[in-house]
């Protein structure tokens, strides 16, 4: 016969049976914590700064000669999301490539962190934003407008990435 | 005549002070929710978020209210009504203060049915009416999530009612009566039943959280099994009127228990301590005051007892309430009946 005894139950002292003294403590400690500080941020108010190993949106670092991509769409190819589109062009410049148009579709990018992984110039990186809103499909394709940041805001990841990569 | 009209008048004031409490009770059982858990709860609509309710039912009235399509819809309507009208209806024989004298002598009763010879019979009957809304929710939604909400809570407001019932009943043989004035005046001058019926009052407290499905004993709408219980298939302000209906409950509950165990607006002493004449506005203020803040006390414990205890497995609510409640009901009749043959 497949008999069970509840050992648990039968390990119970009499004043912990009786519930009421331990529904007390329980009480206790919810009152307690009532008064203790609470953890809390207040988002829009307060926000959270994240560490430079934070891989928050991926964005083009901007020089103050002009974009460090050179249009070889390694992370294009890379992506695993398929969210990165890359066309080439040339210039006159000493540096004969550029993106002509760099678009990544955030509603299919998953902040792997593959491009930037795989970038030869360190050209795309990952950001520190998190919020991150757009309210149609349309918007949520970010172009060069959007990804283009100057590389003095971009330090710390770059610091990070010589560092650990 | 001039009485109806002044039942009216009464019974619109209480309606709208109880809807209101109810309004209250949401944004505090949401804010000391918080407190309890390390959070600090709704603080954006309005000061300190004070207008959240508020916003919540502004919320729940623009949303689509949706029937599903094999419901039965007249029941599946009434359902909400059943449940709200019985939880505002009992508030008619509570009594939140005295009396007032008028200048031609005669008494003003606070309350809006004041001296019904059956009060406390009253609350107990609607209360167990209040299970129709949910069994006719939970069976209208065709629905087995619902019916299995509403099945439970059959089951268990049943269960319960029978050991709320012994618990007023020793209760009642103490204070000679089921006219609820007559309950507070036998309890006034600090003799509140509380002090000779501290069992009763426990199984009182645990049966009117059974009855008002407040955790630990909230199972029709235990979310994990049930996804809502009863409600589950309810949208837009039907569903805001359970919700309602709940905090409503809740609040008639605490206010029974205060005439029935704390004497109501008794409170010892300090009325002639601060010389209030009794039938004179002051003193009902006084009185009203004294009764808030034993309710407010009482409806703490509400919510705080539900940001403690985990919810009771079905087999052990109903064990809790046919072998222990109930025996131990039984068992202080005996005793407060044989005290009070004995010693009166």
């Amino acid at each position: 016969m497949n008999v069970t005894t509840n050992t648990r139950a039968q390990r119970m002292t009499f004043w912990e049976k009786l519930y009421l003294p331990e529904i007390a403590k329980g009480l206790a400690l919810t009152f307690k914590t009532m008064f203790k500080p609470k953890l809390t941020r207040q988002y829009p108010e307060e926000r959270w700064e994240p560490l430079g190993s934070y891989r928050g949106r991926p964005v083009l670092v901007l020089e103050e000669d002009g974009e460090r991509c050179v249009a070889c769409g390694l992370c294009s190819r890379v992506c695993p999301a398929l969210a990165i589109e890359v066309q080439a062009g040339e210039t006159e410049r000493e540096k004969e490539r550029y993106p002509v148009k760099f678009e990544i579709n955030m509603l299919r990018c998953i902040y792997c962190g593959l491009c930037e992984e795989v970038c030869p110039e360190e050209a795309i990186v990952m950001s520190k934003d998190y919020d991150i809103v757009f309210h149609s499909q349309e918007e949520a394709i970010f172009g060069k407008d959007k990804l283009l940041v100057p590389i003095a805001r971009l330090q710390e990841r770059l610091e990070f990435l010589r560092q650990y990569k | 005549m001039s009485s109806l009209v002044l039942t009216l008048i009464k019974g619109a004031i209480a309606l709208n002070v109880a809807l209101v409490v109810a309004a209250a009770l949401v944004y505090l059982e949401r804010r000391i929710s918080a407190w309890m858990q390390y959070r600090i709860g709704p603080n954006r609509v309005g000061p300190f978020g004070l207008l959240q309710p508020l916003a919540d039912v502004l919320k729940l009235y623009t949303k689509e209210d949706i029937v599903p399509y094999n419901a039965s819809k007249p029941f599946h309507r009434i359902a909400p009504i059943i449940s709200i009208a019985v939880a505002l209806s009992v508030l008619c024989v509570i009594a939140p203060a005295s009396y007032l004298l008028l200048d031609d002598g005669t008494k003003l009763f606070i309350a809006v049915a004041p001296n019904v010879n059956v009060g406390l019979l009253f609350y107990l009957a609607l209360s167990s009416i209040g299970v129709y809304g949910i069994v006719l929710a939970g069976w209208s939604s065709n629905n087995k999530y619902s019916l299995l909400g509403g099945l439970r809570s059959s089951a268990q407001m049943i269960s319960y009612e029978l050991a709320m019932g012994l618990a007023a009943v020793a209760a009642v043989m103490v204070s000679g009566s089921l006219d609820m004035n007559q309950i507070i005046a036998s309890q006034s001058g600090g003799r509140w039943n509380l002090w000779f019926q501290p069992l009763g009052f426990l199984i009182f407290l645990v049966a009117s959280f059974a009855e008002t499905n407040r955790a630990p004993f909230d199972l029709p709408e235990a979310e994990p099994e049930l996804v809502g219980g009863y409600h589950t298939e309810y949208s837009g302000m039907k569903f805001g009127l359970f919700y309602l209906a709940e905090y409503a409950n809740m609040f008639t509950a605490s206010a029974v228990m205060t005439t029935l165990y704390l004497g109501a607006y008794d409170m010892p002493f300090l009325p002639t301590l601060l010389g209030l004449q009794e039938g004179t506005l002051p003193r009902v203020l006084f009185e009203l005051a004294v009764f808030v803040g034993k309710v407010s006390v009482l409806l703490f414990l509400f919510i705080w007892v539900r940001w403690t205890l985990p919810r009771f497995r079905y087999d052990q609510l109903m064990n809790l309430g046919w072998r222990v409640l109930l025996p131990l009901g039984l068992a202080n009749i005996v005793i407060t009946g044989a005290i009070v043959f004995f010693v009166r």
